[in-house]
């Protein structure tokens, strides 16, 4: 079977500190996959090993194929992985058209030359990216909004223009850090609707990263769980929720918390 | 169509360069000072600009690259002054054009060497090596007889006039303009905004970077001839720090990233200068003075509707 991103014994150590060790998972096309575990786990360290703002001290990971070794993140952008941030990170002084339009910018064949001069192929495409901006903002709700500056937004909106913002890279593989964090139960539902919206339309593989059990559950056909940077357990929700390493490791720490 | 209005706008911007031009005869000369120098100053902040205020790199050596331009133009008009001087006008007009353009390169060229290693530095340490790297211009410069040493050069052949200047000034404008109105150019604010954002969406942050300081130093470069060319005299003094905080002074005053505003603040300043020129040592007090009450009232600038991120609590 062929994975579409492939991890394999990754590790990475901060000094002398191990936040992720030798993990191994993969990713199928078009598969949507959680990754949970306590805070300090790893799970964000793994995101930013996987979008190659980390380099990993060992280990290779291999996307499609192609290993992401000593890979910029925006070649690993280009080669089909979006991200969204835990902490919004949207472009504050730009409009919500013009976040959505700047995540094009990998796949432009016009640069600065083309700008100067502005002919006729410079104009088609500029139309072409502007048409396809405005659709994808009117897929998910927001074409009104195409003109508002990203951070007037609502709370919950900007996480939706952040999905929106990584979708329009073209990406094959989406991840999402937390996207629920900061939301409302009935937020939370519209997110996970969103979720499965996302994944249906533009069949793409979904990974990701998030605390609330309601919506990794209702999201995700397969769970891995970390701990202390280690994979403790992995399989379907139902299989989780029953293994008692994860009911010790991260359940048992919430009934302790609560 | 929207996209030809940048072309109208340039082909105004020239027409309105030959305009001033051809009334210049009936202008006295101060005034033509006036307007040149305050040309000059709309070519160096908007091209700043483009680093400073577009691309958020806080850049302090503007006036190194400046100097780069002014000595490679002079030493090339100067050299060719012997032959120039029976030539025929257009031959001299474009000798000085050449001299400009080789002065923008190798400014460029400086913007390119900077640009590089700064890439790994943000906010105030670029500021500090920057500010290094237009200092050690100056100082080369003043240790080179060759180019004249502290006393400077001299005797330069005065070509500069209103249409070299507005020319220039209306193609800065027009670079950097319709350079950030498009989706390639948007990259620049992004990487302002958020670089980490910017990476993880497929920008490539480096180049930016250093495509902005390549075409700011150009531009800073031929702003350097032009100054040259109109006083007749340069000397390493004129390009020192100062001369970079000023230009600083006109894209904060203007509104960083505010194409329009950073220009008005241009001529706003180089008149201030004259009109303050009873008051010389006080001066820069008044100009302090402007500052501070401009960064209460409007911190965002004159024009500018550069936001400051706002910072988000923590989330639970």
């Amino acid at each position: 079977m062929s994975d579409l991103l492939k991890l394999e014994r990754v590790t990475m150590e901060f000094g002398g500190l191990r936040a992720v060790g030798d993990l191994d998972f993969h990713i199928a096309p078009e598969e949507m996959v959680g990754l949970i575990g306590p805070n300090g786990a790893g799970k964000t360290t793994v995101f930013n090993i996987i979008t190659g703002v980390y380099k990993p001290t060992r280990g290779a990971i291999r996307f499609n194929g192609v290993s992401l070794h000593d890979k910029k993140a925006n070649r690993i952008t280009a080669l089909g992985i979006a991200r969204t941030f835990q902490n919004i990170r949207l472009f504050g002084s730009l409009t919500v058209f013009d976040n959505v339009r700047t995540a094009m910018n990998g796949r432009l064949r016009h640069g600065i030359i083309h700008s100067l001069t502005r002919g006729p192929a410079f104009r088609a495409e500029e139309e072409r990216i502007r048409g396809e901006v405005l659709a994808l903002l009117d897929i998910f709700g927001l074409k009104d909004d195409a003109d508002r500056q990203a951070t007037d937004l609502p709370y919950g909106d900007q996480r939706r223009l952040e999905i929106v913002r990584a979708l329009a890279t073209g990406p094959k593989l989406l991840l999402l850090d937390e996207p629920a964090a900061g939301m409302n139960p009935t937020e939370k539902v519209r997110l996970m609707e969103l979720i499965h919206f996302v994944q249906e339309k533009f069949r793409i593989a979904v990974l990701l990263v998030e605390h609330d059990m309601r919506v990794v559950m209702g999201v995700c056909q397969r769970i891995v769980v970390l701990d202390h940077g280690q994979k403790i357990a992995e399989g379907t929700p139902q299989a989780i929720q029953r293994d008692p390493k994860v009911i010790e490791a991260y359940l048992g720490e919430e009934a302790h918390h609560a | 169509m929207k996209k030809h209005i940048a072309h109208l706008a340039l082909v105004a911007g020239l027409a309105a360069s030959v305009a001033l031009y051809a009334i210049a005869p009936q202008l006295d000369d101060y005034a033509v000072n006036i307007f040149v120098l305050a040309g000059i100053n709309i070519i160096l902040a908007v091209s700043l600009n483009l680093v400073n205020g577009h691309t958020g790199q806080f850049s302090l050596g503007h006036a190194g690259f400046m100097a780069a331009g002014a000595y490679t133009s002079s030493i090339i008009t100067l050299t060719l002054a012997p032959a120039l001087a029976s030539a025929p006008a257009w031959q001299a007009q474009a000798a000085f054009f050449s001299a400009l353009l080789a002065g923008g390169l190798f400014a460029s060229f400086c913007g390119f060497l900077v640009g590089v290693p700064s890439l790994r530095l943000r906010g105030d340490y670029l500021a500090i090596v920057t500010l290094g790297f237009g200092e050690i211009i100056r100082v080369v410069i003043q240790n080179t007889n060759a180019l004249g040493g502290a006393r400077g050069l001299e005797g330069i052949p005065p070509y500069t006039n209103l249409l070299w200047t507005f020319g220039i000034a209306t193609v800065a404008i027009y670079v950097v303009a319709s350079l950030v109105n498009s989706t390639y150019g948007r990259g620049f604010i992004s990487v302002r905004d958020d670089e980490i954002a910017a990476e993880a969406m497929g920008i490539n942050t480096t180049k930016y970077k250093v495509a902005a300081f390549v075409i700011g130093a150009f531009f800073a470069g031929l702003a350097g001839g032009l100054y040259a060319h109109f006083i007749s005299y340069i000397a390493p003094e004129g390009f020192n720090f100062l001369k970079s905080v000023d230009v600083v002074v006109m894209v904060i005053l203007g509104g960083m990233g505010s194409t329009p505003g950073v220009a008005a603040a241009a001529v706003l300043l180089t008149l201030m200068n004259e009109l303050l020129r009873d008051f010389e040592q006080y001066r820069m007090i008044v100009f302090a003075l402007l500052l501070i009450i401009l960064m209460i009232v409007r911190p965002q600038g004159l024009l500018g509707n550069f936001q400051r991120r706002k910072r988000k609590a923590p989330q639970p």
